[in-house]
This record gives structure tokens, C-alpha cells and sequence, in this order.
């Protein structure tokens, strides 16, 4: 840039002892600071000047009244109450949880599978290994949209309509529309189990803590994972049957077009679901291996060596060490999990993107207000992650000693 | 030094730009040699582009006699498809000149929008189509229906009217274009395909088995279908408005893209104001004063247009109806030209 | 006196060689691991056996209409049919020849650049960075020296998912060189910018920014200036992008050892002069495996135009589905695309690791 040209100035002024304005490096720092500060203001400054003057003259209405007026449109899945005479802030909200779900449990599904993955690719079975390989080398490297259409329109495409539903004992319903499952209906006394599901866990909190220090006095193992399952699954189901089943299955019927009842689980959902999950999986089960194999061998053999078991040596040994490798990529990925999933704008899943910055958008003509809240959401979903595993790579990091 | 300086030029560039920025649509598309029409992605009988990709269709003849007369050729169009979400926005930000998209024209669009549109070049209304196996014959039967829908209609808002009113409940399965649409309709996804009815007619030509699907005989919205411009160039507006009344009004005198050159001759008084003979009315418009000739000549009357892109004879079949001319017992009316 | 003679040594037992061995140690060693064996080899097969047939053994490949598909497996006549259209879009036939040239040029000069020991590689690079972009657009876009004009709305298929992701590389990576300069810059103003505009790149979907180049750039800039609707979807995948390539390029300044820093400092070169004499060129070699990763990750999200109505490769296999004509062969075009990506990403990632291991000396520690 333009220190070039001030080279040979450098030179003939030397022997001074002060040096000029341009060559005293503090000087020249604000001089730089101070011209971004200019460009960048001035940038936004016109950019905010004609984009005023633009809406005003073509008559575009602006700012966020328009979050109070009726929507007016069906939304098809909400997590919460909605119908049409709700308000556009209401879309905001159905697309913003809508895009959560999916993501949540993406993330939940992809760690779970690429792990899985992961773990296979490390494998002794040359079959398993080399499975996993054509998995993560498959699905990493074929874009994300594409498999998002190619579950949505051609596999679930392929499904019966809603007469010819695949059934299993008549409970849960798979056909074209969605996946038909039984919904828990909660009648009077089902309180119990709740109470019961919280004491388990509070109870297995103590026990763990119970646990650590005995082997810490003792050295002695307890068997808490055992113990933990079986308060907190046991206690809900004694008391399920003590208090006389008060919760009862309500099934999905055919009536009319559709089924009706129970709980509906949405095509769309799904293929966005499945689609998500078993790309970023790929991507996971990468970072799973390298974390694994970035675990010196030595520290398996130290371990076995003090007579740590197999199962033991993994849990206390080597993952803890390979977690500090993982975790930061795979922050990376669910942060990107997260981001993707705004592709189900081309599906139809009613999801921030399609909802709020797509009809909404469509039907206020707010473009600026709706995309940049859209923007703006999901800066925040991404700084919540970040300092959330952030805060758990600390976590995991004070393991080392 | 030499920096400051042209950042400071650059500064003042842009600020320069930014003040002088409103000048005419007119002369702009004069300048640039062609006009940006928004367009559907593909919709047959409305707008679509065929094997070679040239645009057809009666929203895409629109476009034609508005460059007919801005630029006396109807060839000079750069057709911008857009879907129905993008539509309000291009046209808003300047990336096209008019939208001719089978856009239902309504008072928020003329207003909060920042829209104006034009004029109506169909009346259209919402209907229902759904696959002859269902064995329904009324849309007062379709309580508890899954319903396939295009994204950021106004075809969104009848249909939550319509069942709220009857006490029915749907699914809304709402897609970003009409192709997917028919696709799920096709595959079953949904039991009820609504869109207005002149789509439905062109989207039921795109199933596998057209003769499958019906269209259910409700009418359930009045969908005026227009051309738009943005607020705030009169002259703009005028030409547009008067190019759609200009095939409307050929029509009511007659004139055809095969006579217009004999009738040109004529002593008809309002022939000859019409083509251009007689009179300035493209003066006033701010274009030549052959601009209506010129549309009659190249892209035709409106009957001819209609005719051409979804009347009796093609694969929509569409009969006039509510299209035919006022004297005829339709609602296409021009103002006098005068 | 006579001399040792080792017996010679005998052969390994045959449990450990040839193919029982390698069966025995990769497949069947613990009883768990040959019921694994079993049951994956089971579905394995079971799985690929009729993928075989459906894709090769029983499938059409030629003809003009679906009429031609009458064996019951794949119908690849609905691609071959269309080809020309999946690959230039809706690009003048006769001027197929530009696109060609554009494209075997791109790939003769990358493919120098890419082997060792070919003389010239200076004259070639610049080349490619200075003279090709232009040569480029004059060949693609015509207007001038007698082309015809082809307007980008008429560009699509795979020809411009490349334009994209070739443009889009290589604008993000001056940009993304400059934005990770800046976040390490010890002038606070200068960093916060870059840190601030690096994070909220990253942090939203490419989908909004694409949405918000493609609807609201125009309401951005004056009346007057338009952009071409491709050249917004560029200028927001760039901006995207550079955010990505300045988190890689970082990652390369933050290997070249402090020592090198000091040393140009100590010879008295001013920064520029240290940044492009002595750390970049370092840091760049390394930074060429993240590249190409990127380039990846980029090339994969050229299909999200689609969303804003550019027509690339799965937008217009996508659109030829709903061909009335053609309805019902979904797999087929998804397949199609599925391997055109997939046969450039995964040579890329190849590339990639194998620069990765070549390059793993010097300062790697």
C-alpha cells in the first residue's frame, strides 16, 4: 500500500531524532484508525441515507408496527397456540421455536450418529472401518440442499397416501402426510409421576456425589450409572402404577383426509431432520476420529498398565483427553447445524426463514425490519452456542492435570 | 495525503449519487434500450418460458406492449422471473421496472407497499382443485384438508378467511413456487391444491394426468390481476396504465394486429388519434405518438392476447367470461382516449 | 571349519497370510466382530445388489422420451437427453464454444500451477490472477471484439455453479487476506472492525445474506446504479465467504513461528514489506489445504442460489422434474447432480490431503 512511497522519505530523514508525523508509528496507528472510523461511518451513512431515501420515495412503510397486526395466514406446525387472527409477532415467535426444534434435535441426533461413525471409522473390522469411510466420504461431500430434496422429494414422495398407511399395531401411522404417533393424554393425579421423575433426579445427583467421594475415601466402585437408571426411570414407573395409570395413549384415527389425534411429526420436518443429522454427522464423525487418534497410544497403555479396564480406560482416559480436540470443531458444526437449517425455506418447513422472512415478509413488504431481526436472531442463537460450549470446553479442560 | 483524497472523492461520489438518484423510469429504460419485466418462474398461459426459452404468455404480452410503446419495440424485454415472495421486493429495490406477474391487486399492496398498480389485465377469482378420487364436489366438504399453497399470496389470507368462516380447519403446506405445488399435489401431500383459478386451469396441464384433478366450482375471492409500478413516477404509471387500456381499447374499435395498417388510413376521427395520425397523445405520455399502433401492431389487441395465450384454443381453454369486453357482458372497460 | 548356514526360515502359518490371514485379522477376529461381519456383509450386500441393477444392469441410457425407459431400471435418457442444458444452462447453443474455452483455459492454468517442476509457474500465475478474469468475462458475458452478448440470466447448470464458486474463491481471498491482517493488528479500532465483521458473517445462514443481496443491495445503493441479479448473488457469497477465508488465513499466520515475525522486524522491513516478503508466502503454502477446503464448503453452497432464482445445477434439474414430460424421475436427476459434486469435492478433498501431507514440514512442530 502507500508505505512504499514513503520509503525514501524514511531514509533522508534519519538522523533526526524526531521523527515526522508519518513514521512516528503510534501517530500513524490513529491516523490509520481514524480513516476507517471515517470510511466505515461514511459507508453506513450513505448506505442509511439512500436506503431512507428510497423507501420514502418509492412509499414503502417502515418500522415494526406492522409486529402487532394480524397475521391472517396458517402456519403448519407450531409448538404453540396459533391461528390465523394472531399477530406477524406471533409468526415470529411459531418460526424462531420451529427453527429450534429442528435444530435441537439435529444436533442431538448428529453428535449421536457421527460418534457412532466416528468410532466405527477407528474399528479393527476392516468391513466397519471401511463402511464408515464411504458414510463420512458420501454424505460430506454432496451439498446439503441437494439432500434435503433428495429425502423430501424422492424418498418421502414414495410413501402411501394417507388410506394406505404403513401401521405398526395400529398405534403409529407412516404415510405421505407425516408420521402418526400416540400422544400421552395427562388426567387428573399424573402429577405424581413428575414429582417422582424429579425426586429420581435429585436423588441420583446425590447418590453420583455419594459415589465420588466413597471412591475417593475408599477407592471402592460404585455402580452409579445402574443405580441412576433405575431411579430415575424406576421411581416415575412405580408410581405410574401405584397412582393407577392415570396417564393414558390417545391413538391417531383416520378421519376424514387425515389422521387426526395423537401427535403428527411433518414430512417436512422430517426430511429436513434426517437430512441435517446425517450430513453434519459426516462432518462430526471426522472431527471424532482425529480427536480420538490425536490421544497418544501411550495413554492406553499407562492405563492398562495400572489395571484400568477396557471400558474404563475410554471413559476416564482417553475421552476426556480426545473431548478437548473435539470440542471446539464440533461447536463449528452445530453452530452450522443451526445456520442450515434456514434451507427449509425450500421444503416448506415453517421454520424462522420460511415463516417470518418469507410470508410475513411477503405479505408487510418490510424488507429491511424482517431480515435484519432474521439476521439478528440468528447471530444471537450463534453467540449462545459459542459461549455455551465455550463455557463446557472450559469445563472439560480443567480435567488436565 | 493521495488516500484522504480519494476516499474524500469516493465520499463525494457517492453523495452525489445519492441526491440526484430520482430521475424518471421512463427515461431510464429509453437510455438503457430495454425494459425489466418481473415475471412468474413459469406459469403456462401466463408467463412461461418455452424449449428455447423465450417468454410467453398473457402477463409476458403485457410487458411486450409496454416496450412497444416506451421503446416501439416489443422485443426489447428482459424478462426477470421471480417467485411470488421476491416480486414486491424487485420491483421495490429498482431491479425491475414493472411487475407483470399475476399480482392480485389489493389496498395494502397500493398502499403500505408502495405499489400502483395499472390496471386489471385479468379478473380472476380463488378456486379449488382437487383430485376427482377424493369424491368431493363442494369446497364446503373440505373440512380437515391439507391444502398445497405458493408462498406470499394473497391467496394465503382468502383461504384462512374461507375456513374460518365456515368453522373448517386445514393444514397449510405452503411451498416457494407453483411447480412444487403441483409436485405435492401430484404425490399426494396434500388433498386440495388453491391457488386463483386461472392457475389452476394452468396448473392442472402440469400433472402427469390432467384429467385426474377438478376444479371445485367456488369462487371463494374476487383476484383482480394487474400490472404494477412503483409510487412516485406518474409517467411511468401512465404509460403502463394506458398501454393495458390501449389493447383494451383496440379491441373495442376493432383494430387488430392484421388491420391495424389498413385501418391506419381510415377518416375514423378516433382511429386516427388512436394510431397516432391525428393528435399527441404519446407526446403527453412522453413517448412517440405511435406508442398504441405500435402495441396493436406487435403484441395485439387485448383479444387477441387473451385468445392467443388462454383462450378456447389453447391447452387452458379459458373461456372470456368476466374477461370479455364491457359491451359484451364482461368488465374489460378502457376510459374513453382522449 | 564349516560356515554357519541358518536354516531357511518357514514360512508363516497360513492363519496369518494371504487371504484366510487378512479375512481372519480384518473380519473374523473375536466371535463379536464375525457376527458384525456377517450381518453388515449381509446388508451390504442386499443393499448394493439391486442398486447395481437399478442403476446399470436394468437401465436406458439413450433416447428422446420417457417412451425409450421400458426396462425398469434407471432412466438416464432424462439426463443424457438434457445434458447440454443441465451443463450451459440456457446459454446460446452456438456459443457453447466460449464456455468450453473459458473452462479448459481455467483448468490448464490451474492444473500448471498444480504439478511440480513445470517452468514458467510466475508468468502462469500471473496470468491466471491478472489477464484470465478478463479474458474470462469477455468470453462468457460477449458484448465485445464481435461476441454476441449472452446476459447472465441466460447463464445456468453447472456452468455457473463453477462461475460462482470460482468467482466467489477468488474475490474472498484478497478480502479474507485482509480481514485477518486486521484482527491481528494491534491498532484496536482496526481489529474490532475485522473481529466484528468476521463473526457476524459467520454467524447468520448464507441463505440470508443472500436474500438480503439479492432484494435489498438495490434499496442500499442509489436509484440509479443496478446490479445484475448474478453480481449481487456474488458480491453476498463473497462477503460471506471472505469472513471464512480470513478465519483460515489466520489460522496460517498463527503458525509461521514469532522467530520469523522478529526477524523481519530486526532487518527493518516496514510491515507490508514483512507481511509480503516473508510471512505470507510461508503462511500461505500452509494455508492452501484450508483453501481448498473452503473452496469445498463453497462450491456445495452454490446450490443455495437457487432459493433467489439462479438457475444452477440443482436449480435446473430441479425445474426439469416438474416437466410434465418427465414427471416421476426425481432419483435419477438427483443422482446426477449428487455426482457431479460429488466427484468435485471429493477430488478436491484428495487434493487437499495430499498437499496436507506433502506440505507437513517445516514449521509444522
Amino acid at each position: 500500500m502507500s508505505s512504499e512511497a514513503k520509503k525514501p522519505q524514511a531514509h533522508s530523514t534519519m538522523p533526526n531524532n524526531k521523527p515526522l508525523f508519518w513514521n512516528d508509528p503510534e501517530k500513524r496507528a490513529l491516523f490509520f484508525q481514524a480513516l476507517l472510523i471515517l470510511a466505515v461511518g461514511g459507508a453506513i451513512w450513505i448506505i442509511v441515507d439512500n436506503t431512507l431515501a428510497n423507501l420514502e420515495q418509492r412509499g414503502i412503510t417502515t418500522g415494526f408496527d406492522f409486529l402487532s397486526k394480524p397475521a391472517g395466514f396458517g402456519i403448519l406446525q407450531s409448538l404453540i397456540e396459533y391461528n390465523e387472527q394472531e399477530s406477524y409477532g406471533r409468526t415470529f415467535i411459531v418460526g424462531l421455536l420451529n427453527t429450534l426444534l429442528v435444530s435441537g434435535i439435529g444436533i442431538a441426533l448428529a453428535t449421536l450418529l457421527g460418534f457412532v461413525i466416528g468410532v466405527a471409522r477407528l474399528s479393527h473390522n476392516w468391513l466397519i472401518s471401511r463402511l464408515a469411510l464411504v458414510y463420512i466420504e458420501i454424505f460430506r461431500n454432496i451439498p446439503l440442499l441437494l439432500q434435503i430434496f433428495f429425502w423430501y422429494f424422492a424418498v418421502l414422495r414414495a410413501l402411501p397416501n394417507a388410506k394406505q398407511s404403513l401401521s405398526i399395531g395400529e398405534s403409529v401411522f407412516l404415510n405421505i402426510r407425516g408420521l402418526y404417533i400416540p400422544s400421552p393424554v395427562f388426567e387428573a393425579g399424573s402429577s405424581i409421576i413428575l414429582i417422582a421423575l424429579i425426586t429420581g433426579v435429585i436423588a441420583s445427583f446425590f447418590v453420583s456425589r455419594w459415589a465420588h467421594k466413597r471412591q475417593d475415601d475408599t477407592g471402592q466402585i460404585f455402580p452409579t450409572t445402574w443405580v441412576n437408571l433405575g431411579l430415575i426411570v424406576g421411581l416415575p414407573v412405580i408410581a405410574f402404577f401405584i397412582s393407577g395409570s392415570p396417564v393414558s395413549l390417545e391413538y391417531p384415527e383416520l378421519k376424514g383426509f387425515n389422521f387426526r389425534g395423537g401427535i403428527t411429526v411433518i414430512p417436512e420436518f422430517l426430511a429436513l431432520l434426517v437430512a441435517l443429522s446425517i450430513y453434519t454427522a459426516a462432518f462430526i464423525a471426522e472431527i471424532v476420529r482425529s480427536g480420538i487418534q490425536s490421544v497418544h497410544h501411550g495413554q492406553t497403555e499407562a492405563a492398562h498398565a495400572l489395571g484400568l479396564p477396557h471400558g474404563r480406560t475410554l471413559k476416564l482416559v482417553i475421552i476426556p483427553q480426545a473431548m478437548r480436540v473435539i470440542i471446539p470443531p464440533l461447536t463449528s458444526q452445530y453452530l452450522n447445524l443451526t445456520k442450515n437449517s434456514s434451507l427449509a425455506t425450500a421444503i416448506g418447513y415453517p421454520d424462522l426463514v420460511s415463516v417470518f422472512a418469507g410470508t410475513t415478509l411477503n405479505q408487510t413488504g418490510q424488507a429491511v425490519e424482517i431480515i435484519f431481526i432474521t439476521m439478528a436472531v440468528y447471530l444471537l442463537i450463534s453467540l449462545l452456542i459459542s459461549v455455551f460450549m465455550n463455557w463446557y470446553n472450559k469445563r472439560m479442560s480443567l480435567v488436565e492435570r | 495525503m493521495k488516500k484522504i483524497g480519494s476516499v474524500a472523492a469516493a465520499a463525494a461520489v457517492a453523495l452525489t449519487f445519492s441526491v440526484q438518484s430520482h430521475s424518471a423510469t421512463l427515461d431510464t429504460v429509453k437510455e438503457r434500450g430495454y425494459l425489466q419485466c418481473g415475471v412468474s418462474t413459469g406459469l403456462p398461459g401466463f408467463s412461461n418460458p418455452d424449449d428455447k426459452g423465450n417468454w410467453q404468455g398473457l402477463d409476458v404480452d403485457v410487458c411486450r406492449a409496454v416496450a412497444a410503446a416506451a421503446l416501439g419495440d416489443a422485443s426489447k424485454v428482459k424478462y426477470v422471473p421471480l417467485n411470488a415472495k421476491e416480486r414486491f421486493t424487485a420491483l421495490q429495490s429498482g431491479e425491475i421496472d414493472m411487475l407483470s406477474r399475476n399480482t392480485t391487486w389489493t389496498l395494502t399492496r397500493d398502499t403500505t407497499l408502495g405499489l400502483n398498480f395499472t390496471g386489471v389485465s385479468y379478473y380472476d377469482g380463488q378456486g379449488f382443485m382437487v383430485s376427482k378420487k377424493l369424491g368431493v364436489s363442494s369446497a364446503l366438504e373440505l373440512d380437515g384438508a391439507t391444502v398445497c399453497i405458493q408462498a406470499g399470496t394473497t391467496t394465503e389470507l382468502n383461504l384462512a378467511d374461507y375456513f374460518r368462516q365456515n368453522n373448517m380447519t386445514y393444514q397449510p403446506v405452503v411451498f416457494d413456487t407453483s411447480d412444487q405445488t403441483v409436485q405435492g399435489f401430484e404425490a399426494g401431500r396434500c388433498d386440495v391444491l388453491t391457488s386463483d383459478q386461472s392457475q389452476l386451469y394452468a396448473l392442472r396441464i402440469k400433472l402427469a394426468d390432467p384429467s385426474s384433478a377438478m376444479v371445485l366450482p367456488e369462487v371463494i375471492s374476487k383476484e383482480p390481476l394487474g400490472p404494477s409500478v412503483r409510487q412516485g413516477d406518474d409517467q411511468w404509471f401512465n404509460l403502463v396504465k394506458w398501454s393495458l387500456f390501449a389493447a383494451v381499447t383496440a379491441e373495442e374499435m376493432g383494430l387488430t394486429s392484421a388491420n391495424v395498417d389498413q385501418m391506419k388510413n381510415s377518416d375514423n376521427p378516433d382511429v386516427k388519434r388512436f394510431t397516432g395520425a391525428e393528435g399527441d397523445f404519446g407526446k403527453a405520455l412522453g413517448v412517440n405518438n405511435d406508442w398504441a399502433y405500435q402495441i396493436v401492431k406487435q403484441v395485439g389487441n387485448y383479444g387477441e392476447i387473451f385468445e392467443r395465450n388462454v383462450g378456447a384454443n389453447t391447452p387452458l381453454g379459458i373461456a372470456r367470461g368476466l374477461n370479455a369486453l364491457w359491451s359484451k357482458g364482461g368488465l374489460q372497460y378502457a376510459p374513453p382516449m382522449r | 571349519m564349516e560356515k554357519f548356514k541358518p536354516l531357511p526360515s518357514l514360512p508363516a502359518p497360513v492363519k496369518t497370510t494371504g487371504i484366510i490371514g487378512w479375512l481372519r485379522t480384518n473380519l473374523f477376529s473375536s466371535p463379536l466382530n464375525s457376527v458384525m461381519s456377517l450381518i453388515l456383509g449381509y446388508i451390504v450386500l442386499s443393499l448394493l445388489i439391486p442398486a447395481i441393477n437399478w442403476a446399470f444392469v436394468k437401465a436406458d441410457w439413450f433416447g428422446t422420451s420417457r417412451d425409450a425407459c421400458t426396462s425398469g431400471g434407471a432412466c438416464w435418457v432424462f439426463i443424457t437427453s438434457r445434458f447440454s442444458q443441465f451443463i450451459y444452462g440456457f446459454y446460446p447453443e452456438t456459443e457453447y464454444w466460449r464456455v468450453d474455452t473459458t473452462f479448459v483455459v481455467l483448468a490448464a492454468s490451474l492444473a500448471w500451477l498444480m504439478i511440480n517442476h513445470l517452468p514458467w509457474k510466475k508468468w502462469v500465475s500471473i496470468f491466471a490472477v491478472f489477464v484470465f478474469p478478463f479474458v474470462a468475462y469477455v468470453l462468457l458475458h460477449g458484448g465485445h471484439f464481435g461476441l454476441m452478448e449472452v446476459e447472465t440470466h441466460r447463464w445456468g447448470g453447472f456452468m455457473l455453479t463453477l462461475v460462482i464458486a470460482v468467482v466467489g474463491i477468488a474475490a474472498a481471498l484478497p478480502l479474507g487476506i485482509l480481514l485477518a491482517l486486521g484482527r491481528r493488528s494491534q491498532m484496536p479500532v482496526i481489529k474490532s472492525f475485522c473481529v466484528v465483521f468476521i463473526e457476524v458473517w459467520r454467524g447468520v445462514p448464507l441463505i440470508t445474506v443472500l436474500f438480503m443481496a439479492s432484494v435489498m443491495l438495490p434499496l442500499f445503493v442509489p436509484q440509479d446504479i443496478t446490479f445484475d441479479k448474478l453480481l449481487r448473488a456474488l458480491i453476498g457469497i463473497t462477503l460471506f465467504q471472505s469472513a471464512y477465508m480470513a478465519e483460515v488465513v489466520r489460522g496460517g499466520l498463527q503458525a509461521i513461528p514469532k522467530g520469523q515475525y522478529e526477524a523481519a522486524d530486526a532487518l527493518g522491513l516496514s510491515y507490508w514489506r514483512s507481511m509480503s516478503m516473508i510471512i505470507l508466502p510461508q503462511a500461505l503454502k500452509m494455508m492452501i489445504p484450508g483453501i481448498v477446503n473452503t473452496f469445498i464448503a463453497l462450491f456445495k453452497d452454490t446450490s443455495l442460489v437457487l432459493i433467489i432464482g439462479l438457475f444452477d445445477l440443482l436449480a435446473i434439474v430441479q425445474a426439469a422434474l416438474t416437466d410434465p414430460k418427465w414427471l416421476g424421475f426425481s432419483t435419477e436427476g438427483y443422482v446426477f447432480v449428487a455426482l457431479m459434486f460429488w466427484v468435485f469435492c471429493f477430488g478436491m478433498s484428495r487434493y487437499s490431503q495430499h498437499l496436507e501431507r506433502k506440505l507437513h514440514t517445516g514449521h509444522k512442530r
